[in-house]
């Protein structure tokens, strides 16, 4: 018996320098038919996207809705193929050393809608169980799994292993459905909104149970989310995207403290205020996002940005250090020799000034 | 006291453990209209089963001096017909053939449509383009003349009904299974099962067919009585069984002569046809409604 026990999690490869999870230049463009002429566009939801995840960390991606935080996600766990780029987890890249297969077995995703993500004609413990019977385990073994795991995300198996899905609650659900996810032993679960859709007491709930699962299993996280303050509290780095390109990124309090890009200062602004005598007066950015079939030139932010000058429109702007330890921003401002007028200068205390 | 509640907590986990299709089932049974459809539908079919054990009089030995009695006649119940054989037997034996030619191409229809409807629906691309193309070339042709196109080519017989009829379901299987398949596919639990690594087939089996095939199971329980009706036609027409075999469709055909002399045997094949027809959309109605099982 030399059969690998792949219920065991993946060893790992390049020690803790390595990142988990590197994602170098990747683009998905979706053609859009329209009119009785055939295309008539393609919607750049992901447009040469690069991070990496460093081995136990969270890394939380922000963004408004349609700004290719989902379609990220759904890339890195080959849901859908991308247009270009790679996918490198721990070393080994997908397509060259991992296969898609082996990808999946060690990222896992779970979705926002708890009830769409789990097959109502199935029990609890067969969905749980899926996965683990696919890659050869006997179903005897993956039901003792499911039951294992049941408990771990605190479910009695007594009482949850035979129900169906519509006779659970929302939390319930969503505990079930991380289950699930970790029910190949993945080393990166992608949460793509995961707790956005349950009430606030719930959600606290389920966000400690992740914190506790990534401290026993060693997990790392990319945590997708709108919900800022979600995000601080459980990031440790943030990515901030804005229509499929990353704006900024960097440590969650560095980003908080001393935000480079005009939108990542738009978004933390529009954050409602629990201090009344600090309320948000107006909304910090006007309208809505530019249609991403054609995106504006250069800087895509520069339509809505109130800094914006020539050189915003006519070049695009690269993720830039700041300086700060690992904090890059994509933002003319941020490199002194973009040619903008404030480029280079202390940029926080001139968005305070203005 | 700490008895009963034990007593309620089983029943609770008893009730809970029941699976989904023992669910549609006891909801069905609470359903007047379905239970009386299914019973009459029971009654019938058990009879034409067991026809040859019901002492009935010989479906085939007629009598030139009892033609057409009337409904009633001491010895003969529901009458004779125009070669003065029992209508009780004819009925009966009639629905053997009538019963197995409603469900037998519905059946086949059934198994080939969904199998053809979830792999256009979820593969998609070329897969789809090809099924359902092919499909709407056959969609084209109203029903019943494709029957009989493809009856008539083929030549009269049972069998060749059976291929002819299965022929004309089809296409409306696979569209249904097909647009069923499109929904449930772009539902998170489908994706979740990718990204655990499952095959499409695996997926198919285990993920979509559970989903899809109540409604398609519905949607063709409503197609036997369309069914029956054309196999009658077809019978009728001399497309499907021949004389002297009982037939609903074909009885109708050769009493057809005799409508002006006792109109009410004439008429008594086509009651048949029409009851068990109601029945089937009846019960297929019920069945609609039990299985939508919505926490």
């Amino acid at each position: 018996m030399s059969e690998p026990d792949v219920l065991a999690p993946a060893a790992d490869v390049g020690g803790p320098q390595q990142p988990l999870l590197e994602v170098r230049a990747m683009s998905k463009h979706f053609p859009v038919r329209g009119g009785f002429l055939g295309r008539a566009g393609v919607v750049r939801a992901v447009d040469d996207v690069s991070f990496s995840v460093d081995k136990g960390e969270v890394l939380g991606i922000v963004g408004e809705s349609g700004c290719g935080k989902s379609t990220t996600a759904r890339l890195v766990i080959g849901l859908i193929q991308p247009d270009a780029g790679s996918i490198i987890l721990d070393g080994e890249k997908l397509g060259a050393a991992l296969s898609l297969r082996d990808l999946r077995r060690r990222v896992q995703m779970v979705f926002q809608d708890s009830y769409a993500s789990l097959n109502p004609r199935l029990t609890i413990e067969a969905s749980i169980a899926f996965g683990p019977i696919i890659h050869g385990i006997s179903s005897s073994e993956a039901r003792e799994r499911a039951h294992d795991l049941l408990r771990k995300v605190g479910l009695d198996p007594a009482t949850f292993a035979d129900r169906y899905p519509h006779e659970l609650s929302g939390g319930q659900r969503q505990r079930v459905n991380i289950a699930r996810a970790l029910a190949l032993s993945p080393r990166l679960v992608l949460l793509d909104e995961a707790v956005s859709a349950l009430d606030k007491s719930v959600e606290a709930q389920v966000l400690n149970l992740l914190i506790d699962l990534k401290q026993d299993l060693g997990l790392t996280y990319v945590f997708i989310s709108h919900d800022l303050n979600v995000v601080r509290f459980i990031s440790d780095r943030v990515l901030v995207m804005y229509l499929g390109e990353v704006v900024e990124t960097g440590p969650v309090e560095a980003l908080w403290q001393d935000a480079r890009h005009p939108y990542t200062r738009a978004l933390l602004a529009a954050m409602p205020s629990l201090d009344p005598d600090n309320r948000t007066k107006e909304a910090p950015i006007a309208g809505d996002p530019p249609n991403p079939i054609n995106p504006p030139s250069g800087c895509r932010f520069h339509t809505r940005c109130a800094f914006a000058e020539s050189v915003c429109s006519e070049r695009s702007p690269a993720l830039f250090a700041t300086g700060n330890d690992r904090h890059t921003a994509a933002c003319h401002m941020v490199d002194p020799a973009s040619g903008h007028s404030k480029a280079g200068q202390s940029f926080a205390r001139e968005l305070q000034n203005a | 006291m700490s008895v009963v509640a034990d007593d309620i907590v089983r029943i609770a986990t008893v009730d809970k453990a029941r699976g989904y299709w023992a669910t549609v089932f006891r909801r069905l049974s609470r359903d007047k209209v379905a239970v009386v459809c299914a019973s009459i539908i029971l009654l019938i079919a058990l009879a034409a089963i067991l026809a040859p054990y019901l002492g009935l009089a010989s479906p085939y030995t007629g009598s030139m001096i009892r033609r057409l009695r009337w409904i009633g006649t001491p010895g003969y119940p529901l009458g004779t017909d125009e070669l003065g054989r029992d209508m009780v037997a004819r009925l009966i034996y009639g629905g053997r053939l009538s019963l197995f030619l409603g469900l037998a191409p519905v059946v086949l229809a059934f198994l080939i449509g969904t199998t053809l409807g979830v792999m256009a629906g979820y593969l998609g691309g070329f897969v789809n383009q090809a099924i359902m193309r092919v499909v709407d070339v056959f969609y084209a042709f109203p029903s019943v003349l494709l029957a009989i196109a493809i009856s008539g080519a083929l030549g009269a017989g049972i069998v060749n009904s059976i291929v002819s009829l299965t022929i004309v379901f089809i296409p409306p299987v696979v569209r249904v299974s097909e647009s069923v398949t499109t929904s449930v596919r772009s539902l998170d639990f489908v994706d979740a099962a990718r990204a655990s690594g499952a095959g499409p087939l695996t997926i198919m089996r285990v993920h979509v067919l559970g989903n899809v095939l109540g409604p398609i199971f519905v949607y063709s329980t409503s197609l036997i009585s369309v069914c029956m009706i054309l196999a009658s036609g077809l019978s009728f027409l001399g497309l499907g069984t021949k004389p002297p075999e009982p037939e609903w469709g074909l009885m109708l055909n050769t009493l057809r002569t005799a409508i002006y002399v006792n109109p009410w045997v004439a008429a008594l094949p086509g009651a048949m046809i029409f009851i068990v027809s109601i029945c089937f959309n009846l019960l297929s109605d019920g069945m609609r409604s039990a299985m939508d099982v919505r926490a």
